[in-house]
């Protein structure tokens, strides 16, 4: 670092700055006593965040898009985990098709699965449902935690198996007491990373769901675009803090570029 | 035998059957939603029609939105590219302690919804504004300059949600680099900006491009950021598929938009990806 030209410090501290100033402007701004945009210096209270209480419409969205996040994450570990297993361990024809299909959802964008969803859900008259919603979601999240799996079950030694079959385990056995506790760094790893990116999901969700299953996120927007209060400023700075705690455990668990390395 | 060949079939079926029964099957009906005619009047007709398709290729208005869509990804791609790579770079040679900050800092907005950072660009970039009222006072300008609802705006904001990406792709493949080969560069000696150029850049490269490949996708079909920042007034491709789904109710009309959308991406994304892929391989055959 000491070789590191001083040209290069600042332009590091200008991108850091770049990178905060959003951030750090909606954190402020929640700070404010003012009924309007503005900054705390001249006057900081908790009011914004005490508001935050009696707009039951926004609690209620926060549940729903949190347990909606951990249904999601959940189906999509439950489906990715042995898709992986079948790519990852097994050469079969089609392989690389089942790997293409179940990663598609990454490489289209979320606008056009959205009216997709919502094409299909007008078909089956399901528009607006709740399990239109969480179907939508889980085949979101699900190249996340497939990528992830699959990253685990890559280095798994097969010796492993065949010692456990061997010495008579059932093949059920052996995946539960054997294979599996070798996937669950990836299962973990891509169950939040899927929880997360279902969390803040916001475009295809606009076209799924309904008054009666606002994501937060979607109730967010939908307020942005009729007025910016510092009401919205406090939530987001509470969504900032979730994060960060969030952030943190992440960092200690698996390293932050390498979980996210599962998200680009 | 058989069992044993029809278990990857049957650990694979049931994602499989998710995947076709939510991407594929919607996607074939988006496309046969996009054949039906459509008037005001009656809403959605029966038979088929390329009318949408004819009315997005010949009408200047879907034109201007889809060159502007398109002129924003492109200058969003390379200036995240210009200020993502070198921060990458950066991130490498920082001590352990600051990179796991500037980590946080750099690559936790990935983490945090779009829409917060997007309110944060709009406390920003109005009249009334942060940086308006920061240029003004140092005098640095006479008159707020117009941000909101600008292309430029927009441009900034979604560099923001973006960059990420390409910090984060370019920090993979820095991470592969070999440190013999800079060392090697630098005995036989080459200056840091030679070892810079003719070593570190060549093999990173391909992590560049996949990293802007993937700013330039999310780009072209971000929603939110150009929605709040661009306002009503300056359209982006995904800014009017709301619109005509959701406002107009012209269904088959933002099916026809979508599939464009999609189609323009894919071939754009497919080409420049087989293309480093060649690149790549006879490089370092």
């Amino acid at each position: 670092m000491s070789r590191t030209p001083i040209a290069l410090h600042i332009f590091h501290w200008l991108f850091v700055l770049f990178m905060v100033a959003p951030l750090a402007v909606v954190v402020l701004v929640s700070f404010t006593d003012k009924g309007y945009i503005s900054f705390p210096f001249d006057g900081a209270s908790l009011r914004w965040f005490q508001a935050i209480w009696n707009q039951k419409s926004f609690i209620d969205s926060f549940w729903l898009s949190l347990a909606l996040g951990a249904t999601a994450a959940t189906l999509a570990v439950v489906l990715a985990v042995p898709a992986a297993m079948a790519i990852a361990w097994h050469r079969f024809p089609a392989r690389d098709l089942a790997l293409a299909l179940l990663m598609s959802p990454l490489m289209l964008p979320a606008i056009v699965l959205g009216i997709a969803i919502l094409r299909l859900l007008s078909h089956l008259g399901m528009t607006g449902s709740l399990a239109g919603l969480v179907a939508a979601h889980m085949v979101v999240v699900l190249p996340y935690v497939l990528r992830l799996v699959i990253a685990a079950a890559a280095g798994y030694d097969h010796a492993l198996s065949q010692a456990a079959r061997s010495l008579g385990a059932s093949a059920w056995a052996a995946f539960r007491r054997i294979e599996l506790p070798q996937l669950v760094p990836g299962i973990a790893g891509g169950w939040i990373i899927a929880f997360v990116t279902s969390f803040d999901e916001l475009t295809m969700s606009i076209f799924v769901s309904s008054a009666g299953t606002t994501t937060l996120p979607v109730r967010m927007y939908n307020y942005i675009a009729n007025t910016i209060d510092p009401l919205l400023a406090a939530i987001s700075t509470v969504l900032i803090a979730l994060t960060l705690v969030l952030m943190i455990v992440l960092d200690r668990l698996f390293g932050l570029d390498r979980i996210l390395g599962g998200k680009a | 035998m058989t069992k044993r060949l029809l278990l990857p079939y049957g650990l694979v079926g049931p994602g499989l059957l998710a995947a076709l029964a939510l991407v594929a099957l919607p996607l074939l009906l988006t496309l046969s939603l996009s054949f039906l005619p459509f008037t005001y009047a009656d809403g959605i007709g029966d038979g088929f029609t390329m009318a949408n398709y004819v009315e997005i290729a010949t009408d200047g208005y879907y034109q201007e939105i889809f060159l502007r869509t398109f002129l924003l990804a492109l200058i969003v791609t390379g200036v995240s590219i210009l200020i993502g790579a070198p921060e990458a770079y950066i991130l490498a040679r920082l001590s352990p302690f600051m990179r796991a900050i500037a980590f946080v800092v750099v690559l936790g907005p990935l983490l945090i919804s779009v829409v917060v950072r997007t309110l944060g660009w709009t406390i920003l970039l109005g009249n009334e504004g942060v940086i308006n009222r920061v240029l003004l006072s140092i005098g640095l300008i006479s008159e707020p300059i117009r941000l909101m609802y600008t292309f430029t705006g927009m441009a900034i904001a979604l560099v923001h949600v973006l960059v990420p990406f390409v910090v984060l792709a370019v920090w993979t493949s820095l991470q592969k680099l070999d440190p013999a080969t800079e060392q090697a560069a630098e005995s036989l000696g080459a200056g840091p900006l030679t070892t810079l150029t003719r070593i570190v850049l060549p093999q990173v490269l391909p992590g560049v491009l996949s990293g802007g490949l993937i700013v330039f996708a999310l780009a072209s079909s971000a929603f939110a950021t150009p929605a709040i920042i661009g306002g009503r007034r300056l359209k982006v491709v995904s800014t009017t598929i709301y619109d005509e789904f959701l406002n107009y109710l012209n269904w088959p009309l933002g099916a026809a938009l979508a599939l464009v959308l999609l189609v323009i991406v894919l071939v754009i994304s497919v080409g420049v990806s087989r293309f480093v892929e060649r690149r790549y391989k006879q490089a370092f055959q």
